[in-house]
């Protein structure tokens, strides 16, 4: 019995012709796991004994009674709150946190009849692009062990990629859903902000944060969408919309949809091999009759000093809860209250995320306010406004999602600025707050490469439709990892 | 932009709640100075007349009735507390 190949259909499909039970699928699921560990490190905590427990009990829940992914394993981010199963943002600070209460999305998936396998590792405080910033473990790129996941959320995208999970949950405060995505040749989507609720989210930067499902079909990330998405009163930034089924959008129509490509995209710096795949990809959708037209966002080029000025400000601030005193890591040489709060933050976050903390008091400080982040603020009003032009004459914007493959563990980790470039066509989504997805669309050197398709607001189902469209006509979502080949089934 | 020194690097790690070495403060400023240089970018927009956006949605104010409703348990909240007492939690001395 392989589960690692399988849709969330042919799963349910399996369990009820009784090929398998959710007790078997969820023992293979921790077999896979504990065979490739030792080479992904995609986990920092197992839930082996109580997802055991949950899942002999789900099999006795009658059919009529389940929903597509009930019994299904899914592995979360570690900056989600698991209630009695350690979470820490994969930093020292919040080392032995084991929290009280789960966050909205896992009271979701448990209420879908998911079954939760583990916490995935990030980068510390989600800051980051190569997952080389966790306290814990580097993950590694299933496609090439010497390579990054990427980050974020790598841990949630390794996982996927390597078949040790069909489903995971990251989050997206930069590109860190899609950017890892598509380094791991995966399907990651990042919602309009506030269709996901964030209760139980530790913040990064709120203003931007989102959560989203990360899979291996474009069909199978609109069903667990389905499930963690709606209103929250737990979250007062939450949108009170309605919620469609997202796969009742997979049509497989694009006849006449409108698309545009911003030449800012294409622009120095986004490399050939990320270029042409793209191009490759949109002769595919006008083949299936989509219009593609070259488009300008002019301010694309000011995204990255606006996100990383807006981000950090809003990281200092929600960073300064953690002071050891009520939860997590503590220091032992303390005198007064302030050495405290002083020494057991210093030694339990790691540079990057001090380096963010101390740009974001830098830019919030009373002599900068005006120079640095109110300046951001209004720029990020001029990136919103571009993406309100372009949709209001095209469906969607599609371009790269990262301007390169993978890139080398330790390559590039000491370079700041250049590792932040990495993120340069993600950001200006979570800036405007709009709906994106990467999916796979290519290979360079054995490395994946990443589609994104960016939506209107709230029209996550014209994203997956063209990109379901996209799947079906091509087999780069069949290909699989070296990593994949001969581990436990 | 001016060149970011050494003292303003401690003197923002202190507002910040960072204890950090001389020779951290001065790797730190190389950094941080390349990173708000790399900001600077944002200058060459003159953003005069554009209102700052800090939400992305048309948000209201989200209000509840003036009730009442129970919390987390007080034992639970004390889980992760390392040091408490009496069902308060403990700091180091404030004043000596």
């Amino acid at each position: 019995m392989s589960l690692v190949e399988k849709t969330a259909a042919q799963l349910q499909e399996m369990i009820h012709t009784k090929e398998t039970t959710i007790a078997e699928m969820t023992e293979k699921a921790f077999d896979r796991i504990e065979a490739l560990e030792p080479e992904v490190d995609a986990f920092l905590a197992l839930n082996k004994e109580r997802a055991t427990q949950l899942a002999a009990e789900m099999d006795r829940v009658p059919f009529a009674e389940r929903g597509p992914l009930f019994g299904l394993p899914i592995g979360v981010k570690d900056n989600i709150v698991t209630e009695g199963l350690v979470t820490t943002a994969s930093s020292r600070i919040l080392e032995g946190f084991n929290p009280v209460y789960n966050a909205t999305v896992v009271e979701k998936l448990k209420a879908a009849g998911m079954v939760t396998v583990g916490k995935l590792n990030m980068d510390e405080f989600a800051m980051g692009s190569s997952n080389e910033n966790s306290y814990y473990k580097k993950t590694k790129n299933p496609w090439n062990l010497e390579t990054v996941p990427g980050g974020s959320s790598g841990g949630s995208a390794a996982a996927v990629a390597s078949g040790q999970v069909p489903f995971s949950l990251g989050s997206d405060t930069g590109g860190s859903i899609r950017q890892p995505a598509a380094f791991c040749g995966v399907v990651g989507m990042k919602p309009t902000y506030g269709r996901v609720s964030r209760f139980g989210l530790i913040a990064y930067a709120s203003s931007l944060d989102q959560i989203g499902p990360i899979t291996r079909t474009v069909k199978d990330n609109a069903l667990l969408l389905n499930s963690i998405s709606g209103y929250d009163d737990k979250d007062s930034t939450s949108a009170n919309v309605e919620v469609p089924d997202f796969t009742a959008a997979l049509t497989g129509d694009i006849t006449g949809l409108r698309i545009g490509v911003p030449k800012e995209y294409f622009a120095e710096g986004v490399g050939e091999a990320a270029k042409e795949a793209v191009l490759e990809a949109l002769k595919v959708l006008e083949e299936r009759g989509a219009i593609c037209e070259e488009i300008s966002l002019p301010h694309s080029k000011y995204a990255l000093a606006t996100y990383y000025l807006l981000a950090s400000s809003e990281a200092s601030s929600n960073l300064s809860r953690f002071d050891g005193i009520r939860y997590g890591y503590r220091t032992e040489k303390a005198g007064s209250l302030l050495e405290f709060y002083m020494n057991t933050r210093s030694e339990g976050f790691g540079d990057e995320v001090k380096r963010r903390i101390m740009l974001g008091t830098y830019a919030l400080s009373s002599g900068y306010y005006d120079a640095y982040y109110k300046k951001a603020q209004k720029v990020r009003t001029l990136i919103k406004k571009d993406f309100d032009d372009a949709f209001e004459k095209y469906d969607v914007i599609i371009g790269p999602t990262t301007p390169t493959p993978a890139f080398k563990i330790g390559e590039i980790i000491d370079d700041p600025l250049t590792m932040y470039a990495n993120d340069i066509l993600t950001i200006p989504v979570n800036l405007a707050g709009v709906p994106a997805i990467s999916i796979p669309c290519g290979f360079n050197n054995g490395l994946p490469l990443g589609l994104q398709i960016i939506g209107k607001y709230f029209d996550e189902e014209t994203v997956y439709r063209v990109a379901d469209v996209f799947e079906q006509a091509t087999d780069f979502h069949k290909k699989t990892p070296q990593t994949w080949e001969g581990a436990a089934q | 932009m001016a060149k970011m020194t050494k003292e303003e690097v401690i003197e923002v790690a202190h507002l910040a709640r960072l204890a950090i070495t001389d020779e951290e403060a001065e790797h730190f400023a190389d950094q941080l100075e390349a990173i708000t240089n790399a900001m600077e970018l944002l200058n060459e927009l003159d953003t005069e007349n554009v209102e700052p956006t800090t939400h992305v949605l048309q948000m209201v104010n989200v209000l509840r009735e003036d009730k009442s409703t129970p919390g987390l348990d007080r034992e639970l909240v004390l889980k992760n507390v390392k040091e408490h007492e009496g069902g308060q939690v403990k700091v180091p001395t404030i004043l000596e």
